[in-house]
């Protein structure tokens, strides 16, 4: 066991846990924030995506040790019911989202990709969700969603 | 009214999941739960000689390890087989047991073995591998070709044979095949496929020792089937002393209609050791044992006559179902795939013969379309291949042979009558969205660039609305195929849906409503949606096979009626009127000829305070019911056209445009429609370029991971260009067909279609599926070889 | 996941010094492999060394080549102005590797040391006359790569950094695994004054190679039709489910010529 702590959305929280947690699991179990999701194994579906210190990464591939220190933004960090990120309500108003599970690591990426790119093509966009797989929405409206959100973010 | 039926409203659900607040079944913890994990086979075939759990028993954190001899003193019954189809010689479909856990015997990689539970995952993963398994192998029978002479599967079980089943008339259409002008002979596989539903199947059981009840929550599409089956049929428990609760869910796509060992081995020792059981898959584990979809292989000739009109179709299919009998897995390759083999052409006479074969992999059931993707491909690529021998646009064969719209109702040779259609202006439609009378000249101005250029095209049917039930019973279906909804109005005039069809991505929450709002003419932030809890619900059959609205709907807008009845006769009385001379329109009472009106709101509040209120003739309150089953299936039928570019070199496609026009009939939500429409595509793309689950000789899944099982990603697919026509359903309230599989049904065609169209220069006729970059580059090289002999 | 012991290393010598005190210690650099790798248990280490904090990131130009720390992420090397300036082949190169967020946290030291065969910057080290700088010694790229994830490195060896030289022409063509998104075929072709340096990653048997007959036939005449004048053997090529030798073999020579000519 060691302990850890970091900021997940601007809380620090500090709990021992066994040395091989995986940070999604922290974030999941530990903090209880359970909007990132696993869908798989091998560090591909992008479901678990979060930032830490503002780069999106996928927290099924890192260890919660590895973020000592770090600040952690999740889905739950970025915006709330009555005042979405702009990303989140262009989700909403372009019919970005279908079950919904991939749609948290999908936004997280999605406002990374546009911190880096402020007004992304669509191919850069397909080219910047690589390590996002949805099985839903066929991608046509995520794209749409995030050129959407790129506007509203100021691009 | 903008929120009502038509108006793409943005859905209600999406800011729950878009804030990280869904709760989807690994997202809910119980109290004092463990941790379940299944050790199971890494052969293919094989007895077990012996089990030894001692060490595992003993390990760290274990709180139990069950075995299959466990199971079986309890009498707990494995999944049952929800269809059955009788044989061509008038014997029935063979159905072997499926056991929870291995009883002496494995018969595909990934069966369970054992399960260890444990207080925590680590420490069941590590437990699990303590037990020890001494199996004497045998021979997998992992190809489809060859299954019948391979090892007995199932003890009994002639040629690795589940079934072999004809529908039509082999006298008459093998006569046409002898008197034709021409008979195209075609033989194609329809590649096997892994569902893949992002949110990995997940169970959470909790016993209450108390009521001696249980609960369950799972993610399944259709809870009361889950509780039925479970309860009458597995556990023998009073159907009542089980809910089964399937909370937010992440796809399905087919894959979580059944029951599954997993769900029933957390109820089952969720009660021994009287503690909450939870096991949740990781991918790895949904490869291997979610049912598999597709795996057909069909032999077809289609005769036509001296004009081009086709005179009748014959299809021999062998299809693979894996190691068990998955709940619906008969009914895919027979009613769900036979009965469709008439596309919407006029076809006289057509026989088909389909032999369901097990091997040693997976079970394999309804995946998106379900028997309709493979029905339409075989057909449209045969019609493409009928086009290009007999000369003519592929366009044109199609629009010769389709069914005129003035020959509706229209009777197949394959039992299905089709209410209505008009297949012309879908295909029209789809031609001009994509420029096809221009393709030439983009044909001309790739080849300059060095690109293979070419246009496919995929003209469709599908049946939909599962089922009349009358029908499907007579058809060996062991369920009904009706649907329910309740309409709850409360004293203050808004209202709450319970359905049983349950929503995991579809949008019901947003679309019920709008049906809600459009005939109660209230604001669609005033209904709420309930569904996915067997104590919550009416029993209903659940969602799959695009029949949600088409029957969920229409069930609910039956449970309106009863809603609007009840109100006109307590406004008549409010209204001193006669309930004949009241109308209800935007939300208002009105007497006919007077100034009198009274709102949808004070009819509510008069019934739950019935102060005023004729309760002699009228009970108080005003909630409604009601169950519909469908008088037959529904049509949806449409074109999709797909432009591509192949790169001689590499063997790259590019799919470079995509024209889809569909006919759903009438639509509630055009813009979940057009997701539902853009999901679909994209599956089927999948189908055609990247996916295939590939077994190895020894039955080992290869593509066990996103490493190598290849998910359609962004960067794979275009943009699409959707639009709709519509001729609504002539025999439900709300005229609509259903959507959701009709991109996975259409697409695979067009695109293989337009590669062959592309590479047809070269002197190429076929592609197999996955057309992937290698496979389209050893036809080049084989077509340039044969063209340099 | 096994359990493990994690340990944090200051610096170099503190990492390798835990390596030693540890049963099957193992280095842990960006983990994009080894933490999948462990949570599918088919490894079970006693220990992680952490080297994240020793101090390995960076980039520096040294004239005639370019060092860039083992610690230094694959979207740093995509960034950074000095790799762009002076070996845009190996921005980019650095740009395609895996997804996004590979790219955030994959390290180059863990790359090279992992030498999968599908991995790309093993192509980049061979192609560009690398030199792999350990804590004991420096090791050229053609001494290093042993085979498939085999490596010169010793027990007690940590990559510290890895420098490439400039070549005066590069050009990395990768041609995606469509699942995996690794290489299925990765070839880096190197231009320098004394010849032409092709490495390819993705294809081998034995994971990353030159292929002399097309750096020899690129050597005399740097052209599409050199390449198209070299038959590829499929020779020591990978089969497998997503692509066979042959098909390989053509890979080669189509991203060869397409790295030629751009």
């Amino acid at each position: 066991m060691a302990e850890v702590s970091l900021k997940v959305n601007g809380k620090v929280e500090n709990h021992e846990v066994g040395e091989n947690t995986l940070l999604v699991d922290f974030i999941r179990e530990t903090v209880g924030l359970t909007g990132t999701h696993v869908g798989c194994d091998t560090s591909q579906c992008g479901a678990c995506v979060v930032h830490v210190d503002g780069v999106s990464v996928k927290a099924c591939t890192m260890l919660a040790m590895q973020a000592e220190g770090s600040e952690v933004t999740t889905i739950e960090g970025i915006g709330s019911s009555e005042k979405l990120h702009p990303m989140q309500e262009a989700f909403h108003e372009n019919h970005g989202l279908q079950c919904g599970f991939c749609t948290p690591g999908m936004v997280m990426s999605a406002i990374e990709l546009v911190s880096k790119n402020k007004s992304p093509s669509e191919a850069e966009i397909r080219d910047g969700l690589e390590g996002n797989i949805c099985r839903c929405t066929g991608y046509h409206n995520i794209v749409k969603s995030v050129q959407a959100g790129a506007e509203k973010m100021g691009g | 009214m903008s929120e009502g039926i038509g108006a793409s409203v943005k859905r209600k659900e999406d800011k729950k999941f878009l804030t990280g607040k869904g709760k989807y079944t690994d997202d809910i913890n119980r109290p004092g739960q463990v941790y379940a994990h299944f050790v199971r086979s890494d052969v293919a075939h094989a007895n077990i000689k012996s089990i030894n759990t001692k060490a595992a028993s003993q390990a760290a954190g274990v709180v139990a390890v069950y075995i299959g001899e466990d199971v079986a003193a309890d009498g707990i019954g494995g999944p049952i087989c929800g269809w059955v189809v009788p044989n061509r010689d008038g014997s029935a479909t063979h159905e072997p047991p499926h056991p929870l856990l291995a009883q002496g015997k494995v018969r595909f990689v990934g069966d369970a073995i054992a399960v260890v539970i444990a207080e925590s995952v680590e420490q069941a993963k590590s437990a699990s591998e303590l037990v020890e398994v001494d199996y004497e192998e045998l021979p997998a029978v992992a190809n489809l070709e060859t299954a019948s002479s391979g090892a007995e599967i199932h003890e009994g079980m002639k040629e690795n044979r589940y079934f072999d089943w004809e529908l039509g008339d082999e006298a008459a259409t093998d006569k046409a095949l002898q008197s034709a002008a021409k008979v195209v002979k075609l033989s194609v596989r329809n590649n096997r496929l892994i569902p893949n539903a992002m949110e990995p199947r997940s169970a959470l059981a909790e016993y209450d020792d108390l009521g001696g009840s249980y609960t369950l929550h799972t993610t399944s599409q259709n809870p009361h089937l889950a509780r039925l089956i479970l309860a009458a049929f597995m556990f023998q428990i009073p159907e009542s002393k089980l809910r089964v609760i399937a909370p937010d869910v992440g796809g399905g796509f087919g894959s979580k209609i059944y029951v599954y060992i997993e769900e029933a081995v957390c109820i089952w020792s969720s009660k021994k050791i009287n503690r909450p059981v939870k096991w949740t898959a990781d991918r790895t584990q949904s490869f291997l044992t979610d049912a598999h979809g597709r795996d057909h292989i069909n032999n077809v000739q289609l005769a036509l006559d001296e004009s081009n009109k086709i005179i009748g179709l014959r299809v021999d299919t062998v299809c693979n179902l894996g190691s068990y009998l998955s709940a619906f897995a008969v009914a895919v390759p027979t009613y769900l795939h036979g009965t469709l083999l008439s596309g919407l052409y006029d076809i006289p006479t057509i026989y088909t013969n389909v032999k369901g074969m097990a091997t040693t992999t997976a079970p394999v059931d309804a995946y998106r379309g379900a028997g309709r993707p493979e029905a339409t491909y075989l057909l449209e690529r045969t019609m493409d291949a009928a086009a290009r021998e007999v000369g003519m646009d592929q366009a044109e064969f199609r629009r010769l042979n389709f069914i005129p719209k003035d020959a509706f109702p229209y009777q197949t040779a394959v039992a299905l009558q089709y209410d209505t259609g008009d297949y012309e202006p879908n295909l029209d439609k789809a031609m001009e969205m994509i420029d096809y009378k221009s393709f030439e000249a983009r044909r001309s101005e790739a080849s300059k660039r060095g690109k293979y250029r070419g246009i496919g095209v995929s003209s469709y049917i599908e049946a939909c609305g599962l089922a009349p039930s009358a029908v499907a019973g007579a058809l060996g279906g062991r369920v009904g195929g009706w649907e329910s909804a309740s309409v709850r109005v409360d004293p203050t005039g808004t209202v709450t849906v319970f359905s049983g069809a349950h929503s995991h991505g579809q949008g019901h929450a947003t679309t019920f409503s709008q049906i809600v709002s459009e005939r109660l003419g209230i604001p669609n932030a005033n209904v709420e949606f309930v569904h996915g809890d067997s104590d919550k619900t009416p029993f209903g059959m659940g969602t799959y096979g695009s029949r949600s609205l088409a029957v969920g709907g229409v069930a609910l807008s039956k449970a309106l009626d009863k809603v609007v009845e009840k109100s006109k006769k307590i406004a008549a009385h409010l209204m001193e009127a006669s309930a004949e001379d009241v109308e209800f329109k935007d939300g208002k009472f009105t007497v006919a000829g007077t100034d009198k009106e009274t709102a949808f709101g004070d009819v509510a509040l008069a019934a739950y305070v019935p102060h005023n209120y004729p309760l002699e003739t009228l009970e108080p309150g005003l909630e409604e019911t009601a169950f519909y089953d469908p008088m037959n299936f529904t049509y949806p039928a449409g074109t999709h056209i797909a432009e591509v570019e192949v790169d001689p070199a590499t063997g790259v496609v590019e799919i470079v445009d995509w024209a889809a026009c569909d006919d759903f009939g009438n639509l509630i939500n055009p813009m979940i429609v057009e997701g539902q429409v853009h999901g679909g595509i994209a599956q089927g793309i999948g189908q055609a370029l990247l996916e295939n689950a590939h077994y190895d000789e020894n039955g080992q899944l290869l593509t066990a991971s996103y490493m190598d099982y290849c998910m359609p990603r962004a960067d794979d697919l275009p943009s699409f260009k959707v639009e709709c026509t519509n001729t609504p359903c002539t025999h439900n309230d709300l005229g609509v067909k259903g959507c959701g599989e009709a991109g996975a049904i259409a697409s695979p065609p067009a695109l293989i279609n337009a590669i062959i169209n592309a590479l047809s220069p070269l002197g190429v006729s076929d592609m197999s599926m996955p057309a992937t970059p290698e496979t389209v580059w050893r036809a080049i090289q084989n077509a340039q070889a044969r063209a340099a002999e | 996941m096994y359990s493990t012991k994690i340990v944090k290393a200051e610096n170099s010598s503190a990492a390798v010094q835990a390596i030693g005190s540890s049963k099957e210690g193992k280095i842990l650099a960006g983990g994009m492999t080894l933490i999948p790798t462990l949570k599918q248990r088919l490894a079970n280490p006693d220990c992680l060394i952490d080297i994240s904090s020793c101090g390995l990131e960076g980039v520096e130009d040294k004239g005639s080549s370019v060092r860039i720390g083992a610690m230094t992420k694959h979207a740093a090397v995509a960034e950074s102005s000095s790799v762009a300036k002076a070996i845009p082949a190996l921005a980019d190169l650095a740009g395609g590797i895996g997804d996004r967020q590979v790219r955030n946290r994959g390290t180059l030291g863990g790359s090279v040391a992992n030498n999968d065969p599908a991995a790309c910057y093993p192509s980049a080290v061979m192609a560009l006359d690398g030199t792999v700088h350990t804590n004991k010694r420096d090791i050229s790229a053609d001494d290093f790569f042993k085979g498939m994830f085999e490596t010169a490195l010793e027990e007690d060896e940590v990559i510290e950094s890895v420098s490439f030289k400039k070549p005066e022409k590069a050009c990395y063509m990768k041609f995606p695994n469509p699942a995996s998104r690794y290489a299925m075929v990765g070839v880096f072709v190197a231009k320098f004054s004394d010849g032409v340096r092709v490495a390819v990653t993705g294809a081998g048997e034995e994971g990353v190679f030159r292929h002399s007959d097309l750096e020899s036939a690129l050597s005399s005449n740097f052209s599409e039709e050199a390449v198209s004048g070299v038959e590829v053997s499929s020779d020591g090529l990978m089969s497998d489910i997503h692509a066979s030798a042959d098909y390989r073999a053509n890979l080669i020579g189509e991203m060869t010529k397409r790295a030629v000519s751009s």
